[in-house]
């Protein structure tokens, strides 16, 4: 009896490892009581990442009600990720790096227009990797919300200056976090080569679900 | 995969963002321009389009034509106006508040600064603005934030808009990150709000002026940091200012480069 409940308890943790190419976009489920580990492999590299209610994608990640229920600009440990209904999507359980961008959104072609000139229009951006994987699931452009920019340093001041500051996060650092509720994924592994957000050179990065 | 960038290519870019970033944040600490004096002086004879009455709590839609300005002016304590605007030729391009502080180096929006869309466009021009007291980053009230009060007829920000979004043929998908005007949010050095009530005042206003043809929606509750976020606001008043031609030198089109990179998205969609 105690070799089978070993074997079954190992089965039960059960582990998929997502290997995400640099600049490219991932999506998956994480279901109610799994957690889901983000790597930043090779560090300093910023992974853009929207949640969904995976049951009604209507319900979605919510930048403002995440900092306003928390009472602070930043995510790090014992952040709450909350939905646009007010639910807690996920608890944020461990942070290696310390703390985690939500207020400057995704880079776009057109707003790196806008931020770096006209001349950077035509390079890949996250909000292209959303709008293609969004696409797999029937969502459009519509669906993208602000989003939670891991691993992306931005501080904001108190005379509201705000910028994109290299990044503070090594080889190896992680967040982990356990879903609350069944949560899609939806990941665009930042190609920005504009600003330090990435080093100026996109990595490849890995996703743990664990559970 | 991993495409190795050269090391001269990286520090070319460094080089580049550094600039963009040294202009950017010596701009932002800046005021660039006086705030506008309390209260809103009279419309002008003829310039009034339309006029309407928010009461506390509630909330309205309507259209602007691109030049048109809209006034905001609380009639009272506790109102604050949490906004959602879309491109009325295509909903899908929206408000982006994310983008509208990345790309101007400041979460403090006030006048001279802009309202930039999903597509790197211009949607609004803070062309007038007592208080310079804006929350972009906080949201508005919702059901969870007013139970602590206690109070079942207290409306709340998050269903005024869904409601709002409704009449204009939109749905909750559409909603996006909310502009808080009259709303004194700030950060301190550890990363906390904090809520700086000696920022707003009697007679505070804002006049934004549409940059495209846009749908609006507005919702008249109070803050939810504010202190006395249980309290029923006052009435928002909410007018409308026919267009007038735009000048060389306006101070939003010509305040920053981003801006006028803004501007030039504008016009090319335009052309």
């Amino acid at each position: 009896m105690a070799l089978k409940t070993t074997q079954r308890q190992r089965a039960e943790i059960l582990e998929q490892v997502c290997d995400i190419p640099a600049q490219k976009p991932w999506s998956g489920i994480v279901k109610k009581g799994q957690t889901i580990r983000i790597e930043d492999t090779l560090g300093q590299q910023a992974i853009d990442t929207i949640f969904y209610c995976a049951d009604d994608y209507t319900e979605r990640y919510s930048s403002q009600d995440t900092l306003r229920a928390q009472g602070s600009a930043y995510i790090t440990t014992g952040s709450k990720v909350m939905s646009t209904e007010g639910r807690v999507m996920l608890s944020v359980t461990a942070d290696t790096s310390g703390r985690h961008d939500t207020s400057a959104g995704c880079c776009s072609c057109e707003s790196n227009t806008v931020r770096f000139g006209h001349d950077t229009l035509y390079q890949h951006a996250c909000r292209e990797n959303f709008i293609l994987e969004l696409g797999r699931y029937g969502m459009t452009k519509r669906d993208i919300v602000a989003n939670i920019n891991f691993f992306m340093n931005v501080p904001i001041s108190a005379n509201g200056a705000m910028t994109v500051d290299d990044g503070i996060s090594s080889p190896g650092d992680h967040v982990e976090m356990r879903a609350e509720m069944d949560v899609l994924c939806v990941i665009s592994n930042c190609p920005q080569i504009n600003n330090p957000c990435n080093g100026f050179d996109p990595t490849p990065i890995r996703v743990v679900i664990e559970g | 995969m991993h495409i190795h960038r050269t090391t001269e290519q990286i520090v070319a870019d460094r080089q580049r963002y550094e600039e963009h970033q040294r202009i950017g944040l010596a701009f932002s600490p800046k005021t660039p321009a006086t705030p506008s004096m309390r209260p809103a002086p009279d419309p002008e004879a003829g310039s009034l389009a339309t006029l309407r009455s928010v009461p506390g709590g509630w909330y309205t839609t309507l259209r602007l034509a691109k030049g048109e300005v809209l006034r905001l002016s609380p009639q009272g304590p506790v109102s604050a106006v949490a906004l959602a605007a879309w491109s009325a030729n295509d909903t899908t391009e929206r408000m982006n508040l994310p983008d509208t502080v990345k790309l101007q180096w400041t979460t403090e929006l006030k006048k001279g600064r802009v309202v930039f869309s999903d597509m790197g466009r211009v949607m609004l021009s803070i062309v007038e603005d007592s208080s310079g007291a804006h929350d972009a980053l906080t949201g508005g009230s919702t059901p969870a934030t007013v139970a602590q009060y206690g109070d079942p007829n207290l409306r709340n920000t998050r269903d005024n808009m869904v409601l709002a979004a409704a009449k204009l043929g939109l749905d909750r998908r559409d909603l996006m990150p909310l502009l808080n005007l009259f709303a004194p949010v700030r950060v301190d050095a550890k990363g906390q709000f904090e809520w700086h009530g000696g920022m707003i005042g009697d007679g505070d206003w804002v006049e934004l002026r549409a940059e495209m043809d846009l749908a609006v929606a507005l919702s008249n509750c109070p803050h939810p940091l504010d202190p006395c976020a249980g309290d029923v606001p006052a009435p928002l008043e909410v007018t409308k200012f026919k267009a007038v031609p735009v000048p060389p030198d306006d101070l939003c089109r010509t305040a920053t480069a981003e801006a006028q990179r803004g501007f030039e998205n504008n016009a090319k969609a335009e052309g």
